[in-house]
């Protein structure tokens, strides 16, 4: 299939999704599915250079947190734009505030990118081991920035008073809905992105990286360049994924905003689907997802955490490759009898 | 602008005691990254596992926490090597340790964590003996026996695990598997039982430093994600398997925390565990007594 066309595919199939979710005149199910979709961009965006590179990214929960706190800082200077925008500068700038979603989402996607490039080129040189190491440290380091940061409200948090709604093309949508919709739509991006990688020369080249770095260099793959590349392109769609975040919770705190959970669902997702293909994270997520949210309601959310660690150690232990890879196993062992 | 001489002193000499103690926190992890090449990043949550360990039992009986400590650690051994063997039965040996292996010690940090929080809620525990309170004083500089003991056991504990790696047949075995595996089953010694032996020791070590960190300060269990940084930036500042740069870099650090908590407060010592990993691979990443 062409890439053109599975992203036309994406979209089609995000649009039935909104339809349906319109059509079951549910809160909660937006709610619940909204959390589902940002599972979907972590994980592929995880992927793209978990899976592909073989590179381990634990700063999932840095890289969201990177787009909550733009959001946060920019929604802050937005509300009340005279104060904090002065001089030439800001008279020119003020126009543009209070930012709509968006455009949020994009700047926050800038912001983490750049990050990503600056904590991979620091990093990336030497053995994958310390690129993890260093992701699993970024947590903590923003955090404590953040906690010192009084601006976006440091460890108190920060309020976020959204709109009750507001009107897309003649029609009246509640804030959920319009946000449950970008996040349908970045998930759509993100898989797109994903699978055009996939195809391209780039993503063969991920694919030697992950193979044998050492074989790939020497057959003149600047792998350096491809690496910075991937964590750019992942830790953009991570910062994206954050960016709507503070206006879905209406509260944002350090603690809740840098935990591990996110990491841990980050990494175990594609695992759990499967990681070298962009179905893998896709099958992972709304298969985790999912039951966390039901685990949510019916038992308990610290329980079903221990459950998601559980199921991403038996996964990786005993099925290295996943749902697909059981299933393709399944199949070729079907084929020869 | 003068520094108080005082002031400046205590944070030098607080900053050695919490060095001392950051010992004993990154001897697991130089025993099983700097040797072994295994990314146990899950250190820290057996770490505070053995602050548990030693919270209940010095709760139940009022035993000395380092006493209770060693009691347990032939139980941390056999969990080490538990660990091991399934680490090398599912990842090693089949060559997947990079990314697999990761994702299982992330998995199993995780487990940990939320196991703990399951079991104990994530109330403060602390332990009660006799050194916690008095301080002693030499002229102006104060000693608290709270950071004074954890200090002095652990700088013991280090060096016993230097000459036992020094002098010992299977001490030496070990740092030879780090070296070379094939020359190690020549000798007719098998690495994996070699290995295996050894990772079961570090993780022995994370039963003392448990002791240690809840005699230091109250703990709970998202604490061991604070160590994270720390115990990965002392042991490649250290130069990977070596104990003595890991103790000369853990007073390094510790000072330099000291510092920092001392003159611009202590929310950002965190941050610079960090700031020195970051360094650290970025100008010298075979740390100072490296190769």
């Amino acid at each position: 299939m062409r890439p053109w066309k599975f992203s036309l595919l994406t979209l089609a199939a995000g649009a039935v999704v909104f339809a349906l979710a319109l059509a079951a005149r549910s809160d909660y199910l937006f709610f619940a599915g909204y959390v589902v979709l940002q599972f979907i961009v972590l994980a592929t965006a995880w992927n793209i250079l978990g899976g592909y590179c073989g590179y381990v990214n634990f700063g999932t929960a840095a890289f969201f947190a990177i787009g909550t706190y733009t959001t946060v800082a920019l929604h802050k200077i937005g509300t009340n734009s005279g104060r904090y925008l002065s001089g030439t500068a800001g008279e020119l700038l003020q126009p543009l505030f209070p930012l709509s979603v968006p455009t949020l989402v994009i700047l926050s996607g800038v912001v983490a990118g750049v990050i990503g490039l600056g904590m991979g080129y620091l990093t990336l040189r030497l053995r994958g081991v310390f690129f993890a190491i260093a992701t699993l440290a970024l947590a903590v380091v923003l955090q404590t920035l953040v906690i010192n940061w009084d601006f976006v409200g440091g460890s108190r948090g920060a309020y976020i008073i959204r709109d009750e709604g507001l009107a897309v093309a003649g029609f009246k949508l509640g804030y959920i809905q319009y946000l449950f919709a970008i996040m349908l739509l970045l998930a759509a991006v993100a898989l797109s992105v994903a699978r055009l990688i996939e195809g391209s020369r780039l993503g063969y080249g991920f694919a030697t990286i992950r193979d044998d770095e050492t074989a790939a260099e020497a057959a003149g793959v600047p792998t350096l360049r491809l690496k910075l590349i991937a964590t750019t392109i992942s830790g953009a769609f991570m910062g994206m994924a954050g960016a709507p975040y503070p206006y879905y919770i209406g509260y944002v705190e350090p603690a809740g905003t840098f935990g591990l959970p996110y990491a841990v669902n980050s990494v175990a997702m594609p695992m759990i689907g499967g990681t070298t293909s962009w179905a893998g994270p896709l099958i992972g997520a709304m298969l985790l997802g999912s039951m966390q949210q039901i685990a949510t309601v019916t038992i308990s959310s610290a329980v079903n955490l221990l459950l998601v660690g559980v199921l991403l150690v038996v996964f990786v232990v005993i099925a290295p490759n996943g749902i697909i890879g059981l299933v393709l196993d399944w199949r070729r062992s079907r084929g020869k009898p | 602008m003068g520094i108080p001489l005082d002031l400046l002193s205590n944070a030098i000499v607080a900053g050695l005691l919490l060095g001392g103690f950051y010992a004993a926190v990154t001897v697991g992890i130089s025993i099983s990254f700097g040797m072994l090449d295994i990314v146990n990043i899950a250190h820290p949550a057996f770490i505070i596992l053995g602050s548990y360990v030693a919270y209940i039992i010095n709760a139940t009986t009022g035993a000395d926490p380092i006493a209770a400590a060693v009691v347990m650690l032939p139980v941390f051994y056999f969990l080490g090597t538990g660990i091991y063997q399934v680490y090398y039965a599912a990842f090693e040996r089949r060559g997947q340790e990079a990314l697999r292996g990761l994702a299982f010690f992330f998995g199993l940090l995780f487990i940990t964590e939320v196991g703990l929080i399951l079991a104990f809620g994530v109330d403060y525990r602390y332990v009660e003996a006799r050194y916690i309170g008095p301080t002693w004083r030499l002229g102006f500089v104060d000693l608290p026996l709270r950071m004074l003991v954890p200090c002095i056991v652990s700088l013991l504990m280090v060096l016993g695990l230097q000459l036992l790696l020094a002098k010992s047949f299977v001490g030496r075995a070990v740092q030879a598997v780090a070296q070379d595996q094939l020359a190690l089953q020549l000798l007719a010694v098998d690495p994996i039982r070699i290995k295996r032996m050894a990772f079961g020791v570090s993780i022995a070590t994370a039963a003392l430093a448990g002791a240690f960190l809840i005699i230091i300060q109250p703990v709970e269990p998202s604490v061991g994600r604070e160590y994270i940084g720390r115990v990965f930036a002392i042991c490649v500042l250290g130069g990977m398997g070596s104990l003595p740069g890991a103790v000369i870099a853990a007073m390094l650090l510790g000072v330099v925390e000291s510092f920092t908590a001392t003159f611009y407060g202590p929310s950002w010592a965190p941050a610079v565990s960090f700031g020195f990993l970051l360094a650290t691979l970025a100008v010298r990443p075979a740390g100072i007594l490296g190769r």
